[in-house]
């Protein structure tokens, strides 16, 4: 890769430039850089997937001294979600798929799909409906997919980013497991600690272009470890501190009594005050997102009663909050969504800030004195004008929380606010929680994030399955 | 909740035919069936069909539950057409107020029906008793469709039961942002609108995503594509395809020969 550079088309600014990069048969190598240095881009030009009509190039591109568009049988890539990358209704006819499009003759179709998904420790019969897979076993298989086609070269692409930690685990021991000694390895993860035990070359790309660090994992931390920690790296051996509660919590705001919805949840009793953040853990399957969601008054309780204090609620008290009108729910309790993007209504970051107070009746330049302060509090002013769906990862998930926020609940329920973030940005949503804490606010998370809990949680509830 | 997994048993002798085989004999048996207008044939016909569901290994009952919509649809025929028909030929059966039912009126309308099921039930069976990957090998195998098609319909196909799911979610989501309609149509309408828009542009992006995960694991490339599983097309599967044409054929003779056919042209 010699002074490689892509700018996508339409856009003015160059989504990478400038890269000098030789990696030799064999390598591991961890892909790092800030949010938006253009690390995806780079791994779907080495998979040959940027279209020569799709964008500008600068520089060039070889694998094994072939353009990546014509090697592309050298190369596999496994994406971040699962959903969007497994095509077949069953396990086996989703591996051979891939055999099939490379013209790989019917009879060595069946043996290597039974040996790659021996590769990736696949538990099932090949048989097994892709549907009726966990998240972690989707990507064992999309990783199956790949390797079926013996490439050279294997990308990975945040693979465990949309993974609660026991399925990312699966999907890092598979990938340990199944990568043998000639396959060359690039990895894009933020979760550095975990990616380790998988490489031995980290490469820094700098976002205004060019790379920033390449070298050992020891050394390459012990030059830019601060520096990339700051950006949103998730180095290790930085522990983050925590964020305890100054006060005792305050009036109760919601109680649940053997609040069940079967066959999803099994009954189960909270109670949320003021000035206290409540974690709820618990497996997969166990009903934590329909807790969530039947706390924030959107779901009719299939059981038991979720009952709003006075405090919370004033006269309203007397009615379950899932029969509250929406505008009164959203000055009274903040839900924010796992998916960001359910979320989004309006064209605008701006517009999407200022619909909750709009909904509610607030005079337009209250709408606007809260909309400025929101941006202005979760790094988004630049963006006001942006339309949600093009935001980052984490540019969403701030918006989403500052969406809810903009009512000003004294409830706030989230579900994996966390997911998938950098270490920036999950700071910056410690810090806020603890704020609202402060203030008096009520705040339940769903989480799967032991740091996030050990960080922030007052109390935890862990909910089995039903 | 729409379910798209065949509810029949495999290996019942008809529902394990080739899927194009069974495809062509719906397919041939329902346009014979549109070219008469009369009741006997369809009558005939949807006798038939129901005396070879066993072969097809699917219940009664399954697939009444699989053609509900049909069932409803003619319950409205029955009663647009005994209310509102405007020749009113026949003995007077019911007299009620303005409603008058006469023999003629309750013909046609028996007639109608009965020619919706006799055309539509085929395909019901068919698709009840076919697994989609099954139905899009075979028609790459047998009937020579682009595999760029047949299989990205199959693939987009999978993604359907999500956008159930979604649009749950994006309810949802637009109520806890404090946007209900409440009891105003127009808000219902508009509502309606910005959340369906939201799901195609979910489902666009998902699709996107997809698209390029098909393409990264060579579903474009030039090779010409080996097939894992082989779809046979045999004696019994022409045989099934001209039995669906000779009994269609002799529901109609049958009518013609009792004086009641009425063809759809002429």
């Amino acid at each position: 890769m010699r002074g490689f550079g892509w700018r996508h088309a339409g856009r003015r600014a160059w989504a990478v430039r400038g890269v000098d990069l030789r990696v030799e048969s064999g390598e591991r190598v961890l892909l790092l850089g800030p949010s938006g240095a253009g690390k995806s881009t780079l791994l779907a030009a080495l998979a040959g997937l940027l279209p020569e009509d799709s964008g500008e190039q600068e520089g060039t591109v070889e694998i094994d001294g072939l353009d990546p568009r014509k090697g592309r049988e050298r190369v596999g890539i496994v994406f971040q979600d699962p959903e969007s990358q497994l095509v077949m209704a069953r396990s086996g006819d989703d591996v051979a798929f891939g055999l099939e499009n490379r013209g790989v003759p019917a009879g060595e179709i069946w043996p290597r799909v039974d040996e790659a998904l021996r590769r990736v420790g696949f538990p099932y019969h090949r048989d097994r409906p892709t549907a009726a897979l966990s998240g972690g076993e989707q990507q064992r298989l999309a990783l199956a997919g790949v390797l079926a086609l013996r490439p050279g070269l294997l990308l990975l692409d945040e693979p465990t980013a949309n993974l609660d930690p026991a399925g990312a685990a699966l999907v890092r021991d598979a990938v340990a497991g199944a990568v043998d000694a000639d396959t060359t390895l690039i990895l894009v993860e933020h979760r550095v600690a975990d990616a380790l035990p998988l490489v031995d070359r980290v490469v820094v790309l700098e976002p205004g272009g060019g790379v920033r660090a390449d070298g050992t994992p020891e050394a390459v931390f012990g030059a830019h470890g601060d520096a990339l920690a700051a950006e949103g790296v998730w180095v290790p051996g930085r522990p983050v501190p925590p964020r305890r509660a100054t006060a005792p919590a305050g009036d109760p705001l919601l109680a649940a009594d053997r609040l069940g919805l079967p066959p999803r949840l099994a009954p189960t009793d909270l109670a949320v005050r003021a000035g206290e953040a409540l974690a709820v853990l618990g497996p997969n399957g166990a009903g934590k997102s329909t807790l969530a969601l039947l706390l924030g008054g959107l779901l009719r309780p299939g059981a038991g009663t979720v009952a709003a204090s006075p405090a919370l609620a004033g006269p309203d008290a007397r009615t379950p909050p899932h029969r509250w009108r929406a505008p009164a729910l959203a000055r009274r309790i903040g839900s924010v969504f796992q998916d960001p993007e359910h979320q989004f209504v309006t064209g605008t970051v701006f517009d999407e800030l200022a619909l909750g107070p709009r909904r509610t009746g607030s005079p337009e330049p209250a709408v606007r004195a809260t909309v400025d302060a929101l941006l202005a509090r979760l790094r988004l002013e630049r963006l006001a004008g942006a339309n949600p769906y093009t935001l980052s990862g984490g540019e969403a998930r701030r918006l989403s929380v500052a969406t809810a926020l903009a009512t000003a609940p004294r409830l706030l329920i989230c579900d994996e606010p966390t997911f998938g973030q950098d270490r920036r940005t999950w700071l910056e949503l410690v810090d806020l929680f603890a704020e609202l804490r402060e203030a008096g606010h009520g705040v339940v998370t769903v989480t799967h994030d032991p740091e996030f809990v050990a960080a922030l949680a007052d109390r935890t509830l862990t909910v089995s399955r039903p | 909740m729409i379910t798209l997994e065949p509810v029949a048993a495999p290996d019942a002798p008809l529902a394990r035919r080739n899927p194009v085989a069974k495809l062509a004999a719906a397919l041939v048996f329902s346009f014979i069936m549109i070219a008469t207008l009369d009741p006997v044939a369809p009558a005939i016909a949807v006798a038939a069909e129901l005396a070879v569901l066993p072969l097809f290994g699917v219940r009664f009952r399954v697939l009444a539950r699989r053609a509900w919509p049909l069932l409803l649809g003619a319950v409205g025929i029955l009663v647009t057409l005994v209310l509102f028909a405007a020749e009113r030929s026949g003995r007077v059966l019911v007299e009620a107020g303005p409603a008058v039912v006469t023999s003629g009126v309750l013909l046609t309308a028996l007639g109608l029906v009965l020619r919706m099921f006799a055309v539509a039930l085929p395909g019901v069976i068919v698709f009840a008793t076919t697994d989609p990957t099954d139905l899009a090998d075979a028609l790459i195998q047998n009937a020579k469709a682009p595999a760029r098609f047949a299989i990205g319909a199959l693939a987009a196909f999978r993604l359907v039961p999500l956008l159930g799911q979604e649009w749950q979610m994006i309810s949802l989501a637009r109520r806890a942002r404090g946007v209900d309609a409440g009891r105003n149509p127009l808000a219902r309408l508009r509502l309606f609108v910005s959340t369906a828009f939201a799901l195609l542009v979910g489902a666009i992006r998902r699709g996107t995503r997809l698209a390029v995960a098909m393409d990264a694991r060579g579903f474009d490339a030039d090779t010409p594509r080996t097939v894992a599983r082989r779809q046979r097309f045999g004696a019994a599967d022409v045989l099934l395809i001209a039995g669906a044409a000779a009994v269609a054929g002799a529901a109609l003779t049958v009518s013609v020969l009792l004086g009641t056919f009425r063809p759809l042209i002429g």
